[in-house]
């Protein structure tokens, strides 16, 4: 438990983080009878025109922190939007070209189900599995590239296991087959530099609630020169160029551009302090038995760490850790019983990937909170190891994978 | 997820956890599930002359609703007969636990396990 909050310690920043003060302080002055409430898009009066000056001061704050031009910034209402929009809106614009896409299998679950929507439209889609580190291989990717590839969508920093894949490589093998590469940096903006201005990257989406902004809120860019057309997937009063229709959220784009400058400020000092609580958190459990890290340790965000306790499966771990706010596969898709499907699709067994927990640590997590984690993990997977069965058969010696378990 | 009062204290102080050794004759081992599915149940029984179950134990990989309807099941065998042991059902741990649908296939596998540990006692002395 947290001292002060008597709550949990919160080590789930991966799903989502609280609005920062400061954020919170930016968004209050759109609300209320006497804050900025009028309506960007209203041409007529002083209130539309200070809203308007507002959202666009937020979408500079938001392109300055990933290098592009304002103009290249579409407000939506997520990430998961965004990804909709690049993927459905540039498929189906490209249409004439080819119906063919590239996606990888560990990718989050808004890129793969709107790939599945296209595959139901008629579109052909090759999800690339991962190395074992997660990591894409370039020359698999290339092999998979086709003269009717129009679009590849690949994630910037993967969400359960954090890994960074090389953006850049992948971009520029896209612009040699002039096919458009799309990124989810909904967990990596703010957390590893991004600048559009220099990097082959065509569309790329955007979360304010993963960088302390709110949540519902987020933006998709678009790449101007050459410039990158979609097919809208919200239509109405043509607000943000067409690409996306209703009145712009003040408030919440104030808070996206508020996190969005902050970020940028703070950064690099802010990366560093999380490198030491993540050394400190694997510094303290690495010398337990059959742990291992999942998803690559150097190409890795600075806030998360990955990790299966090998013969404790990960539900029962987290009830036994019932005092940190942390999450076994993803938040997304812990209420099913099926084990991560990205554990899975990095070739881990099925036991690694049901033990696996994922503490991601953000602005508000400290040193001692590391400290109170270590001791009960450390107690919480002895004591499920004590009752484990499996456990007591990898201590006889006995190879699991030789008995013949009847699946149910 | 919430949990149960019931599975609750059962998860964080099950009743007995141990292990016999299989090869003894008064001893009937069964163990069920699979570490792909996320929980394997071993739950042993020691069945003395008259046939009753003396004492049981058990270990399990799983969740906590697993671990409490082996726990409790441990309880709940001790003193039958392997007929009437043979006879608890799924339904009755679910309900005594409380368990939600979703959990509900962690009871059956708990009544599987008292079937495969009777089976294997009696073919080890037919
Ligand atoms: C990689 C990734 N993409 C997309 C999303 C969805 O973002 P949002 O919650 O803003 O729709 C998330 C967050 O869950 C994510 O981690």
């Amino acid at each position: 438990m947290n001292d002060k909050t008597n709550r949990p310690i919160y080590l789930d920043y991966s799903a989502t983080t609280p609005i920062d003060e400061r954020v919170v302080a930016e968004m209050i002055k759109y609300m209320g009878p006497e804050a900025t409430f009028g309506n960007p898009a209203s041409r007529s009066h002083s209130y539309g025109w200070t809203a308007e000056a507002a959202t666009e001061d937020a979408r500079q704050h938001v392109a300055d922190l990933v290098g592009a031009d304002p103009r290249e910034i579409v407000f939506t209402s997520g990430a998961t939007e965004s990804d909709n929009l690049a993927i459905k809106g540039s498929a189906h614009f490209n249409q004439k070209r080819g119906k063919h896409i590239i996606t990888c299998k560990t990718e989050h679950k808004a890129v793969l189900d709107s790939c599945r929507q296209l595959e139901r439209e008629g579109y052909e889609v090759t999800y690339l599995d991962p190395e074992k580190n997660g990591l894409v291989d370039l020359e698999k990717l290339k092999a998979a590239m086709r003269d009717d590839t129009t679009l590849v969508s690949i994630m910037h920093v993967n969400n359960e296991i954090g890994v960074i894949q090389d953006i850049e490589a992948i971009g520029n093998a896209c612009r040699e087959r002039k096919i458009i590469f799309h990124v989810d940096a909904a967990q990596s903006a703010g957390k590893v530099p991004i600048d559009l201005a220099n990097l082959p990257v065509d569309l790329m989406s955007f979360s304010a609630h993963k960088i302390y902004g709110p949540k519902g809120m987020g933006a998709l860019y678009v790449q101007r020169k050459p410039r990158i057309r979609l097919e809208a997937q919200m239509h109405g009063g043509g607000h943000e160029r067409g690409m996306r229709s209703g009145t712009l959220a003040t408030h919440q784009i104030v808070g996206m551009g508020e996190a969005f400058r902050i970020a940028k400020q703070e950064m690099a000092m802010e990366n560093e302090r999380l490198i030491n609580l993540r050394n400190q958190l694997w510094d303290g459990l690495k010398d337990m038995e059959e742990v291992y890290i999942n998803g690559d340790f150097e190409q890795r965000v600075a806030g998360n760490l990955n990790i299966s306790f090998n013969y404790v499966e990960g539900e029962s771990l987290l009830m036994a850790l019932k005092d940190l706010a942390i999450s076994s596969g993803s938040a997304c898709t812990s209420a099913s019983l099926e084990p991560s499907y990205v554990l899975r699709a990095l070739g881990r067994n099925d036991e690694l990937a049901h033990s696996s927990i994922r503490f991601s640590m953000g602005r508000y997590t400290t040193s001692t909170d590391i400290e109170t984690t270590i001791a009960h993990v450390r107690s919480a997977v002895e004591k499920l190891r004590d009752l484990s069965p499996l456990w007591d058969m990898f201590k006889d010696g006995i190879d699991i994978d030789s008995i013949e378990w009847a699946a149910h | 997820m919430a949990y149960g009062e019931k599975v609750l204290d059962h998860y964080e102080n099950p009743r007995n956890v141990g292990k016999f050794d299989q090869s003894e004759s008064n001893i009937g081992t069964g163990m069920v599930g699979a570490p792909a599915c996320g929980d394997v149940m071993r739950l042993q029984i020691k069945v003395n002359d008259d046939g009753v179950i003396e004492d049981a134990v058990f270990k399990t990989y799983g969740c906590g609703s697993a671990i409490a309807s082996s726990s409790l099941l441990t309880e709940w065998v001790k003193g039958k007969t392997l007929d009437e042991a043979k006879a608890i059902k799924n339904t009755e741990l679910a309900e005594e636990l409380a368990l939600p649908p979703v959990k509900i296939h962690c009871s059956v596998l708990a009544e599987d396990a008292i079937n495969a540990a009777v089976e294997d006692y009696r073919k080890k002395n037919a």
